[in-house]
């Protein structure tokens, strides 16, 4: 276990959400389905820092700003 | 209450007034679509209204309301939204039509039933006579998943019903759905929580708002809206529900997580997505700055246009007014090989002999013939810049093609799932310029119509960003008409002008955001932002997609076209044209060293910019020269539609301030280009 930021991560891996950011940020992972606790994939890291997730079938782009904002366990 | 009203009146048997009986007419039912966004609320609307709204494969298509007649109901399409609340511009919109409906036909993509039911609960939460439909069934059945529709239906306690949205599938039972639309299940805390609040005399709906914090609707109600924390709360318990929910009632035979596909991963990643994106302009290059720009255009315009519609037309006007006729014969080199001057000084048919030898000599292979009427109103119609030659020629022969090939393939591209993906590769460079890459979709947009893209700055998530999008929609985004007149105007010119062009724009973007980023306040949004599949385009769709907003076109570019060659007609009659013309020589001849006529295109700008490009045509330019003209004009101001519309959008202090702002940079770039280049 290794505990990181989703910026930080990489191609392929899986991550458990440990903390996102406080306010509407927040609100708006927990409508898209996203809360502390659940776990993603890492579908793609691009070179500029901003991250893809995938939370079911669902892909996310997360700019690289907001992704070093997010604590992880990388599992 | 109001249709408790009306009721009353029927009751007792009243004869109505007629404004009692628009009343009647007017208070329908209000039937909203709701829904997560890029689920297929377009189509479903589409489908009741039998109207066209944009369908496309991105989130945020729709950003203002649609509203139709179906039946016994008024129909409304929203801005598609994850959750009911204020965090940016379409939720508002969509917030307020959700509150005043009175029932709800929530579209749901089955495929993201765990994202997209999040707002079911929520309209349920908020007491909404609601209908589900799952929609995307057709994909559902593809990749072996099961949905317990009954099930579903049992606990979330409204009716749920299966559709697909492109298929029409499912579409008879829309009349059911509408019609059996009830509340819903709630939870028991929820529901107490929302006791308290609806004590106080407000609505459930209202009061679920105020709960989750939503500042606006708790000061409309005047009480104290929720903090965050007590939002999220509710979010989370909410979000926990759905959980269950899906779990009880979605079962997959296959793999969990196989849907992007490669073409869709390759575009993200700028290793293999900047040369999709090159393959992507090339070909575009190809179909429009080749094929369309060049060879079909050439036809229409020259073969027909000129050649046939207005050699006729101008022949037939000059049988009974004043007209010089000059007729060159030209070569297979296009040079002169030959020359003639017919005057008729009473018109043709005053000189039948004449006539019968220009008809003869103008019909040879080879023969243009150039028109000079001598009466003012014979040239107001029918000249230069004639309301019915020029109108016609440039609007139905050399607009129509270009603009209906531009069309098609900003159909194709939305259609196709590419746009959402572009714009996170594109995020990091965006970031630089104080956005984040969600802003490529009005920019994209923008190149097929500055106007509408200045409506979908809608779906940015800061006022700051809105403010730098539309600033450099107006500056520096040619649109499809402007950039089909360059595209011929330049072709045959070789790709130098080209670069050029492109390099000095592109500069001016960035240069401009860059600037407006350092000077406004606050901070920029980070990109947050689902991707749907990459789809093959949906012909269907790109086609009525393509004819509508070509019709569209031709309806407002042909309005624009008539005044403006009118207005610049009686310039010229009045001899108003050549004052203006000299009034701007130091700066058209001195510093930006085009021809004093070129004044002319940015009279013609102020109209629409594609309009004033045209002008460009009728004077005799080096390739330079073309490339200054087309730079200036680019950046000049924006079209009157697109400069009302980003009034409505962005206030009068903005909206003025980036027209003024056009005008000094255009001529300051195209003047400094010009010193270099010429
Ligand atoms: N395969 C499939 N595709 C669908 C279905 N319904 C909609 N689509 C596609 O989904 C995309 C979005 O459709 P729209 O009608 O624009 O969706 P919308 O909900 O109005 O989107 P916004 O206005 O952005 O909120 C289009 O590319 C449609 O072709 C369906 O049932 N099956
Ligand atoms: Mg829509």
């Amino acid at each position: 276990m290794n505990n990181s930021t989703l910026q930080n991560t990489q191609k392929g891996n899986s991550v458990v959400v440990l903390n996102l950011p406080e306010g509407e940020l927040k609100s708006q992972f927990i409508r898209l389905g996203i809360t502390e606790g659940s776990t993603v994939k890492i579908n793609e890291r691009l070179p500029g820092g901003t991250v893809v997730i995938t939370k079911n079938r669902q892909e996310i782009a997360v700019g690289s700003d907001l992704a070093k904002k997010i604590k992880v366990i990388v599992e | 209450m109001k249709s408790d009203s009306v009721l009353n009146l029927s009751g007792k048997n009243k004869v109505l007034s007629e404004v009692e009986l628009k009343k009647v007419v007017t208070q329908k039912e209000k039937v909203v679509l709701v829904g997560n966004p890029n689920v297929g609320k377009s189509l479903f609307f589409n489908y009741l209204s039998g109207m066209y709204v944009d369908v496309s494969n991105f989130p945020g298509t729709t950003v203002s309301i649609s509203k139709c007649n179906y039946k016994n109901y008024e129909i409304m399409d929203t801005p598609g939204i994850y959750g009911v609340s204020s965090f940016n511009d379409e939720e508002t919109v969509a917030r307020d039509v959700i509150l005043d409906a009175d029932r709800i036909l929530n579209v749901v993509n089955s495929l993201h039933l765990e994202r997209d039911l999040f707002l079911t609960l929520q309209l349920i939460d908020m007491g909404k006579k609601v209908s589900v439909m799952l929609n995307f069934s057709d994909e559902v059945k593809k990749r072996n998943i099961k949905i317990d529709t009954k099930r579903l239906s049992e606990l979330l306690g409204v009716e749920v019903y299966e559709t697909s949205a492109v298929k029409e599938t499912g579409f008879d039972k829309l009349d059911d759905a509408i019609e059996n639309a009830r509340q819903g299940k709630q939870e028991l805390d929820v529901y107490f929580m929302l006791q308290q609040v609806m004590e106080k005399n407000i609505s459930q709906s209202e009061a679920m708002l105020v709960l989750e914090g939503d500042s606006s609707t708790a000061e409309k109600n005047n009480v104290d809206n929720g903090t965050p924390d007590e939002r999220e709360k509710i979010y989370i318990g909410r979000r926990n529900r759905v959980n269950e929910i899906v779990d009880q009632v979605e079962h997959e035979d296959s793999k969990k997580g196989e849907l992007f596909n490669l073409l869709g991963r390759l575009s993200l990643n700028p290793l293999t997505g900047i040369p999709i994106l090159a393959v992507v302009l090339v070909i575009l290059y190809f179909f429009i700055g080749d094929l369309v720009s060049q060879r079909i255009v050439d036809f229409t315009e020259g073969t027909i246009g000129k050649g046939i519609f207005e050699y006729h037309l101008k022949s037939f006007v000059s049988d009974y007014t004043p007209a010089d006729i000059n007729v060159n014969i030209l070569n297979d080199e296009e040079e002169v090989i030959d020359t003639r001057i017919f005057n008729f000084s009473e018109g043709k048919s005053a000189n039948p002999d004449l006539a019968l030898q220009f008809k003869e000599y103008s019909s040879q292979p080879g023969a243009e013939s150039d028109f000079t009427f001598l009466h003012p109103i014979a040239k107001l119609f029918f000249g230069e810049f004639g309301v019915v030659t020029m109108t016609t020629t440039y609007l139905i022969f050399l607009l129509l093609p270009l603009v209906l090939a531009f069309y098609l393939v900003m159909a194709l591209l939305e259609d196709s799932g590419y746009l959402p993906r572009l714009a996170t590769m594109l995020d990091r460079a965006f970031t630089r310029i104080g956005l984040n890459g969600r802003a490529v979709i009005p920019i994209m947009l923008g190149f097929g119509c500055v106007t509408m893209a200045n409506i979908t700055t809608r779906i940015l998530g800061s006022n700051r960003e809105k403010t730098i999008v539309t600033s450099i929609l107006q500056f520096a985004i040619p649109c499809s008409a402007q950039l089909a007149v360059i595209a011929v105007l330049l072709s045959g010119a070789g790709v130098v002008p080209l670069l050029i062009f492109i390099t000095v724009i592109g500069s001016v973007l960035i240069s401009l955001s860059t600037i407006l980023n350092k000077i406004l306040p606050g901070e920029s949004s980070p990109l947050l932002i689902d991707l749907p599949v990459i789809q093959i385009p949906k012909m269907k769709n790109v086609f009525k997609k393509t004819s509508f907003r070509t019709i569209g076109f031709m309806k407002e570019a042909g309005f624009w076209f008539f005044v403006g060659a009118f207005g610049v007609g009686v310039m010229e009659i009045t001899g108003l044209l050549t004052i203006w013309q000299d009034t701007l020589a130091p700066l058209v001849t001195g510093w930006l060293q085009l021809p004093k006529e070129a004044a002319t295109a940015f009279v013609m700008g102020m109209v629409r910019r594609d309009f004033g490009a045209a002008g460009l045509f009728e004077i005799d330019l080096t390739v330079m020269q073309v490339t200054v003209a087309i730079i200036t004009i680019t950046l000049f101001v924006p079209c009157i539609a697109s400069f009302v519309v980003m009034l409505k959008e962005r206030g009068l202090k903005e909206g003025l301030s980036i027209w003024f702002g056009t005008w000094i940079v255009a001529f300051l770039i195209g003047g400094i280009v010009s010193q270099i280049l010429i």
